[in-house]
């Protein structure tokens, strides 16, 4: 009871705190989970990332903002965004020579900068960074993500919590393209009258929670509106549910976003609403 | 009357998702233990299978051994292929080529030699050597085998080759049974699932009259080759009904890189560790228990690596390096020479080799096993060190040091021992003293 009493005091205190939580940048605790992973395949658990080419991607990443942000002479310098495609190259890309991660850092953030229409950039850095060079560079492969069932659902939890604590923000793209993506693989368990273990098994995978929370749902490249970020995750999940399963193609995923990206400026038009911006951002800001 | 008899005697199958086959049919399996002294020897593992795969871009090769030690009569196997093959595209391999990459890519077991501690050190290194009958005549077979295809009957050596094609996992489970292979309640949901994912179905038995003719007394590893773009392995056959979980070893054979699982953990073995000299006598208890606690660290959901490397050098060699007709038999086709002599040394060699070892079950396994070709070149080793102290007069200042510096080192040896091994200190600490190695404990 004494238990229950306290647990009744503290809980404004915790709704509080949860709020000033919800109005702090998500990217904040986006970069605490993926350093908090990065530190964990460098320490730990080996995932595959190198500490060189973890170094090079970072590096990359921010030098090409500050340059860019000189460049196009920006009011102000913001380095989170450019931190977060970093920390997701460490994680996702394999190269067999560390500067592909240097090289991957500077074309992801130069074409935020370079590859703009209407003022807003059409292709998540970090996603279209690896496509450029799959389809370039023979030396590179995508780490499949296998990071073990406890590290994934931990990584799950913590990317949904950030996710649901900035619920106003158009991160919902994440849950919808998750929902897809697990929907056709149960789909196609029942199908083809395999146990659910397999497409639960084919959930796991590091590289999907990448993918659906910092890359199909980068608020600057989703939809405006909340049905047509359903519509592109759905038509994203399908593709690439086709591509890999029916096409064999490996990774399907990261080529499909980058693919159908320029589709995004279809559905703001045919579906249009409120443009996005991290809040708060002076105006002119280019993140 | 034997005639009859034999007829009758339906064929039991080691169904194997390509190689793992059932336990129950094997005989008794034998466990090596403390046999190989400095190699890591597959046979080790009880219920061990070995496969052979290589992959140049779709081009893809499958060879598939097994520890199989039943009546060649009641061998058998089914292997679900991603397309049609033809005559020219199955094989036999000798054996001896398999147990030639075997030994050469074995885990092992290394000994360096302390130089006298008064002299200057000039470091050495030896490397401790060894390195049916129809069930229904009446029924309308069209009914029956509904949906089967037999597309093609092959001769190959000692087997008897079928590649079968389904629409319905019914008419392929009954055509299976007629044609005497026995398969485990729970199969027809896995066939029916390669069914639908267009796969054909390769099945063999030997054919006993052709196996006398050649006068062989044993039954040679199969090799089927085909292009595809899906690099996998098919598991979930001979997980259904397995007793207990089974080893398979990978000897993944490709032009650039080392080659990883993409939908489970690849995890590299721990490696380059000291161990006590005792472990020297029983480097295979040794493995074994090491290999036990790996799998269960990864609480069982992982894939091994035991050694990745260029084909064109060694260091130490645990074998003779393969002759490049070797790596053309093994389906290395692109590497240009077939003739007897070593495939060439050097590095950036077009040949580099991934064993890896995993241990599985239907629980832990759901899945195949997917595969993807990496263009890592990095060298990787299952290498365990023996340290032996020098044991001649040595009277200087150093000696003292050095002597000191020996309980150290054991203490650290002991450690190292248990962590791999989760064998307990006490014991490792008594087998050490009984080789003159007195640890210092912590």
């Amino acid at each position: 009871m004494a238990h229950d009493h306290t647990l009744r005091r503290r809980l404004p205190q915790l709704t509080a705190f949860l709020h000033r939580l919800s109005r702090a940048d998500a990217r904040y605790f986006q970069i605490a989970a993926l350093a908090s992973l990065l530190a964990l395949s460098l320490g730990f658990i080996d995932f595959g990332a190198k500490p060189f080419s973890s170094a090079l991607a970072i590096g990359a990443s921010l030098v090409t903002q500050i340059v860019c942000t000189r460049l196009f002479a920006l009011p102000q310098l913001d380095l989170r965004s450019p931190l977060i495609t970093g920390l997701s190259l460490s994680l996702l890309l394999r190269g067999d020579d560390p500067w592909l991660h240097a090289i991957a850092g500077v074309i992801a953030i130069g074409s935020k900068f370079v590859l703009r229409i209407d003022g807003k950039h059409i292709w998540n850095p970090g996603g279209l960074a690896i496509v450029v060079l799959l389809l370039t560079s023979r030396g590179v492969w995508i780490s499949p993500g296998q990071w073990g069932t406890s590290v994934w659902l931990v990584t799950f939890l913590a990317f949904a919590a950030i996710l649901v604590l900035h619920a106003a923000r158009r991160t919902d793209i994440a849950l919808f393209f998750l929902g897809s993506h697990a929907a056709l693989l149960f789909a196609r368990a029942i199908w083809l009258g395999d146990p659910f273990a397999i497409p639960l098994h084919q959930l796991q995978s590091g590289s999907l929670l990448i993918f659906s929370f910092f890359m199909i749902s980068d608020p600057k490249t989703a939809p405006d509106s909340r049905l047509g970020r359903f519509l592109f995750a759905f038509t994203v999940a399908a593709t690439a549910h086709w591509l890999a399963f029916f096409m064999q193609m490996r990774p399907a995923l990261y080529v499909t976003l980058i693919a159908l990206s320029p589709i995004v400026l279809l559905i703001d038009k045919l579906l249009p609403a409120e443009r996005f911006t991290w809040t708060p951002a002076p105006q002119g800001a280019l993140q | 009357m034997t005639k009859t008899i034999a007829a009758r005697l339906k064929s039991t199958v080691a169904l194997a998702a390509i190689a793992g086959q059932l336990s129950l049919l094997a005989g008794p399996a034998s466990a090596f233990c403390g046999f190989y002294v400095a190699q890591a020897d597959t046979k080790l593992f009880n219920k061990s299978s070995k496969v052979v795969l290589t992959r140049d871009g779709s081009k893809t090769s499958v060879t598939m051994a097994s520890d199989y030690e039943g009546e060649p009569k009641e061998f058998a196997l089914v292997v679900p292929v991603p397309t049609f093959i033809e005559r020219k595209q199955i094989g036999v391999v000798d054996m001896k080529t398999i147990d030639h990459l075997d030994t050469f890519t074995a885990p092992r077991l290394v000994e360096y030699h302390d130089e006298d501690p008064c002299t200057p050190p000039i470091p050495m290194m030896s490397y401790a050597s060894g390195a049916a009958q129809p069930a229904s005549a009446v029924e309308d077979r069209a009914v029956r085998y509904k949906g089967v295809t037999v597309e093609a009957n092959y001769d190959v050596a000692e087997y008897d080759v079928s590649i079968l094609s389904a629409k319905e996992s019914d008419g392929l489970v009954n055509w299976l049974e007629d044609n005497g292979y026995k398969i485990p309640s729970g199969a027809e949901t896995v066939l029916g699932s390669y069914i639908k994912q267009n796969m054909r179905f390769f099945v063999a038995k030997v054919n006993l009259g052709r196996m006398q003719v050649l006068g062989n007394g044993y039954l040679r590893p199969l090799q089927v080759r085909y292009e595809t773009a899906k690099f996998m392995l098919p598991l979930r056959l001979g997980t259904v009904n397995a007793n207990g979980p089974q080893d398979l070893i990978i000897y993944a054979l490709t032009k650039n890189g080392r080659v990883e699982t993409t939908n489970y953990r690849t995890v590299k073995l721990p490696t380059g560790l000291d161990v006590p000299l005792y472990v020297k006598g029983e480097f295979g208890k040794f493995y074994k228990a090491m290999f036990d606690r790996a799998v269960e660290n990864e609480g069982m959901r992982a894939v091994f690596v035991e050694y990745a490397w260029d084909m064109g050098w060694c260091d130490p060699c645990a074998a003779e390096p393969l002759a490049n007709k070797e790596l053309v038999e093994l389906g290395a086709r692109w590497i240009g020479d077939d003739d007897d002599r070593p495939y060439r040394s050097g590095r950036g060699a077009n040949a580099y080799v991934t064993r890896l070892h995993v241990r599985y079950d239907a629980a832990h396994f759901p899945e195949d096993l997917a595969f993807l070709e990496t263009r890592d070149r990095e060298t990787f080793q299952g290498r365990y060190v023996l340290r032996h102290p020098w044991q001649g007069n040595a009277s200087c200042s150093n000696a003292n040091e050095y002597r000191k510096s020996l309980s150290v080192r054991f203490g650290q040896q002991a450690r190292n021992l248990a962590i791999l091994t989760g064998w307990p200190s006490q014991e490792i600490e008594a087998r050490m003293k009984e080789t003159g190695q007195s640890p210092q404990t912590r």
